[in-house]
């Protein structure tokens, strides 16, 4: 639990460097915080810890839900170079706020309580809907903040509701008591009030994650944010909310599948479809990437529909597959909007912004292609076999019909994402060499060899879980 | 250990020709191309006729799940291991000819294509094997899409969510089947050989990999990718498509289908025989029709590769064995095809029928070679196709005699489009665009040559060739019995 710590102290100490005349310390500072928080976090390697009463628990599981989230956090920081030469942005109160939403993030990957569980999704969600509204002077962005706040409150006060009545009916807000309720056949108070809890605070994680039919903020508010924070959310937000999923569902609530398992899986399914074919009809690259998003949680629930055993491992290397490729997409998105501006032009950010980029920069067509190659979870990239386990998941409960719809899913979703490569290399654009900072470009650098890396010996992930 | 340097060996000399540039990547490529043949030719020579996987390598990959990484040589992979080993480098060579602009990368991809190639034919795991499947495409798409014709962009795009649309029914099949392996489960193929699966899961498994083989060959209805693609791609895309790509399907037929579902083979195996011989006339009809080279090729490519299908589907000692020979056989000669067609175009400036003839004049060796390449296609007896169509000949005459009668037209309609394809533009009176004609040259006979020397290898001495498979083939088909 020191990351949860140090990582207050660190966004309390940021906010104070931020009186510093110089901005430059900002970002190193940030990204030494994060790397410190990161290697904190493996003490408790091996272990399963209660802290703090407790409220939270640390298991290998929980660690390496962290290690993701707090790895993409330093890359997405990493890729944050152009606040400091904005003159408007202010660093160090977005960089604070960042590491005190992983302070969140990781109280929702940890909840022992469920009170924890939303103090997280609070400390979360509320820094998300600062963090969208921060380019204040941006039209857009201050609409995205706005329905991603509505919207985002809603769903907060349906899951609390949800939470109120768990514990009307169980006595208690700890998951292994209310493991022990459900296990034990609801012996007191009324299984009425134990489904609607659950499933108010289902919808309640769901709407954060993104799932269908609770998605119709996404789009909106990933296009609206600045790019580098829809990184942040598209891929923070959603390990952090699977890893509270995850935690609920296989460890409390195993004893009603048969009640849950249903929702879940219409919600699969909805989730799949829906997100698949919107996103066929995009012409903006960041929608684009929102309904890939969608479907992402899509797939991610296809393992939590089939939980077992293998559902942690899947959902761990699904998660990393999906941040490093997510992030490094974004990252590439993030420099050519940046040199379009540099050179006076509007910011595009439709596929059209790729035309052509690969001519010039090769460098970056290769990057964008690996990511792209590895959402839509062709072989030889972390993303197939992200996609592979979480098929077995399902294979192995026997749903082979939820298999088939997914497959013919991730045959659909090759159509969008292969419009960027095509844009990339083969349509003509004006796109001139775009100069990467060194730091920059060796992060992104790094996010591909590690998605290839892990598509060839995908063991190497899976193993450690 | 072979085996994996077999694989390893294209990727590795792939990477470090994206290293260099020009001629030197050009040149380093072709070098490469050639040690992995000799490499291949050693294996072939140091293989024993049994049905035992030799050269294998096999080493734990994904313990969780039981997945090794595992492969090896059998009667089965070993014509298409030499298939590779033998048209890359042609393949290569072929290419010299042509200034790709930015060529480290084209043959770079080329290089990588054989690696995955070598990999499906060689892998002994199922997941290993799609692994390999699906990363064939990644090159070959590149190649098609960035080398292409002007008409490139969709026809690509099409080829590849059709095939990959196939590839993932297949995907279902194989997470299906390792699931339904016994104990800590296993994707070892082999082990998909010892299940006992009721004949309807048998039949949505046949099915599967049925869509999934029948697009990548193509099969009647699958192949509407197939003419376009052919004809936009680069002509040395269109060799690695039409000469190696597409016996992956045929192979999954014979090591998938045939061992593990045959239940479901006994069920569907005629309705997919019956589609494959409508692809046979139906694919022949429409070369008959055709005026432009590539395409009439393309399309006689669609009827051949019906006949291997139906020959498979036959399930006979024949059938199969003729599908492995004539494998090997279409791929020599489809790719000799291509490359005269390509060498046509290049000093003719057209490949349309009508616009071409009286090469002859002025190219006897052209005439000679390309004129044994075409009658290998047409089958004729001492050539190669025709140890390959006999024998599918008679192995679908043994399963169904009004079948074998109706697959026998492809004997009839394949002289036809090709006698004519070669009279329209060989004889008759030079056009404009024909009337300096230059013979071929050094390197374009580098290519040739080793082909028709294995048109008649083949045709005159099959013996070599289909000991090889035979007891690899017996061996499977105790499966079916």
């Amino acid at each position: 639990m020191l990351p949860i710590i140090l990582l207050s102290v660190f966004g309390i100490a940021l906010l104070f460097l931020g009186f510093a005349k110089s901005k430059a310390i900002l970002l190193p500072a940030t990204l030494l915080f994060i790397a410190i928080a990161f290697g904190a976090s493996f003490v408790d390697w091996g272990k399963n810890y209660m802290y703090f009463n407790d409220m939270l628990l640390s298991t290998n599981l929980s660690i390496a839900f962290t290690a993701i989230v707090l790895l993409s956090a330093f890359m997405v920081v990493s890729l944050s170079s152009s606040f400091l030469e904005d003159e408007s942005a202010q660093p160090a109160e977005y960089y604070a706020i960042m590491l005190f939403s992983l302070v969140g993030a990781i109280m929702m990957i940890s909840f022992e309580n469920l009170i924890m569980l939303f103090v997280g999704v609070e400390i979360l969600s509320v820094a998300m809907y600062v963090l969208t509204g921060s380019d204040k002077r941006n039209l857009r962005s201050n609409e995205a903040a706005l329905k991603y706040f509505l919207m985002g409150s809603f769903a907060t006060g349906i899951m609390l509701f949800g939470l109120a009545l768990l514990y009307g009916t169980s006595g208690s807000f700890v998951l292994s008591d209310l493991r022990s309720y459900v296990n034990g056949g609801v012996a007191y108070g009324s299984p009425l009030l134990l489904y609607m809890g659950l499933l108010l605070l289902l919808v309640g994680i769901l709407f954060k994650v993104s799932a269908a039919p609770f998605h119709f903020w996404t789009p909106d508010v990933y296009e609206g944010a600045p790019t580098l924070f829809t990184a942040f959310m598209s891929t923070v937000v959603k390990t952090a909310g699977f890893a509270a999923l995850l935690r609920l569902l296989s460890f409390s609530f195993t004893g009603i599948y048969s009640f849950w398992g249903v929702i879940l899986m219409a919600v699969t399914v909805i989730t799949l479809v829906v997100s698949n074919f919107t996103a066929v009809y995009q012409s903006s690259f960041k929608r684009m990437m929102a309904y890939s998003s969608i479907s992402h949680a899509g797939y991610l629930l296809i393992a939590l529909t089939a939980v077992g055993q293998q559902s942690k491992q899947a959902l761990v290397f699904y998660s990393l597959a999906y941040s490093v490729a997510t992030i490094a997409a974004f990252g590439v998105l993030l420099v050519v909007s940046r040199h379009q501006s540099g050179e006076g032009k509007p910011t595009d950010e439709s596929y059209d912004a790729f035309n052509g980029l690969a001519r010039q920069n090769p460098l970056l067509g290769f990057i964008m292609t690996v990511a792209m190659l590895s959402l839509a979870g062709i072989p030889l990239t972390a993303g197939f076999w992200g996609k592979f386990m979480v098929f077995t998941t399902a294979a192995n409960r026997g749903i082979f019909w939820l298999l088939v719809v997914a497959v013919l899913m991730s045959a659909v979703s090759i159509y969008y994402y292969f419009r960027v490569i095509i844009a990339m290399y083969l349509r003509d654009g004006q796109t001139t060499a775009i100069r990467v900072a060194p730091f920059y470009r060796y992060v992104l650098i790094a996010a591909t060899i590690l998605t290839i890396v892990l598509g060839i010996l995908p063991n190497l992930v899976r193993s450690l879980v | 250990m072979l085996t994996l340097a077999l694989i390893f060996f294209p990727a590795v000399a792939a990477t470090v020709t994206l290293l260099l540039n020009g001629d030197s990547a050009k040149r380093f490529a072709l070098g490469a191309a050639l040690l992995e043949f000799l490499l291949a030719a050693y294996v072939i020579s140091q293989f024993i006729a049994t049905p035992e996987f030799q050269f294998g390598f096999d080493v734990p990959w994904i313990n969780v799940l039981g997945i090794r990484f595992s492969g090896g040589i059998d009667g089965i992979s070993i014509l298409l291991v030499l298939l590779t080993g033998l048209l890359v480098p042609l393949i290569v060579l072929s290419a010299f000819g042509q200034n790709y602009n930015r060529s480290a990368t084209f043959y770079a991809l080329i290089l990588y294509m054989q690696a995955a190639l070598m990999g499906v034919f060689t892998a002994r795991d199922a997941f290993l094997f799609y692994l390999f499947f699906e990363a064939a495409l990644i090159p070959v798409y590149f190649l098609a899409a960035l080398w292409g014709g002007a008409n490139r962009i969709p026809v690509t795009f099409k080829f590849f969510i059709y095939t990959i649309f196939g590839s993932l029914l297949m995907l279902v099949a194989l997470v299906y089947l390792y699931y339904q392996t016994p104990g800590l489960h296993s994707s070892a193929i082999a082990d998909f050989y010892k299940l006992n699966l009721t004949p309807a899961a048998q039949g949505w498994v046949f099915w599967a990999f049925f869509i999934a083989f029948a697009i990548k060959m193509p099969v009647f209805p699958f192949h509407t990718w197939q003419p376009d693609t052919y004809v936009e791609s680069p002509t040395p895309a269109t060799m690695l498509l039409a000469g190696i790509m597409l016996k992956m399907g045929v192979y999954g037929l014979i090591r998938f289908i045939l061992p593990i579902v045959p239940a479901g083979l006994d069920t569907w195996g005629m309705m997919a025989a019956v589609l494959s011989v409508i692809g046979i006339v139906y694919g022949s009809v429409i070369a008959i029709r055709q005026r432009d080279m590539k395409r009439l090729i393309a399309y006689s490519s669609f009827a051949h590769v019906g006949l291997m299908a139906a020959g498979v589907f036959s399930q006979t000692t024949y059938g199969v064995q003729g599908a492995l020979i004539q494998m090997l056989a279409h791929g020599i000669n489809v790719v000799g095809l291509f490359f005269v067609a390509e060498l046509i175009f290049d000093r003719a400036k057209t490949r349309q029928l009508d616009q071409l003839g009286g090469i002859t004049r002025t190219t006897p060796k052209l005439t000679v070679l390309f004129m044994i390449l075409m009658l290998g296609s047409v089958a004729l007896p001492l050539t190669n196709g025709f140890v390959g169509e006999f024998l599918l000949l008679k192995g679908v005459f043994d399963y169904n005699n009004y079948l074998g009668a109706l697959a026998g037209l492809t004997i009839i309609l394949g002289a036809v489009y090709m006698l004519r394809m070669f009279q329209k533009t060989m004889f008759g009176k030079p056009s404009n665009n024909t009337q300096s004609f230059a013979d071929l040259s050094t390197s374009e006979l580098w290519v040739l040559v080793p082909l028709v020397f294995f048109v008649f290898w083949m045709g005159l001495y099959p013996a070599s060739f289909l000991k090889l498979t035979e007891p690899a083939v017996t061996n499977l088909l105790r499966y079916i019995k």
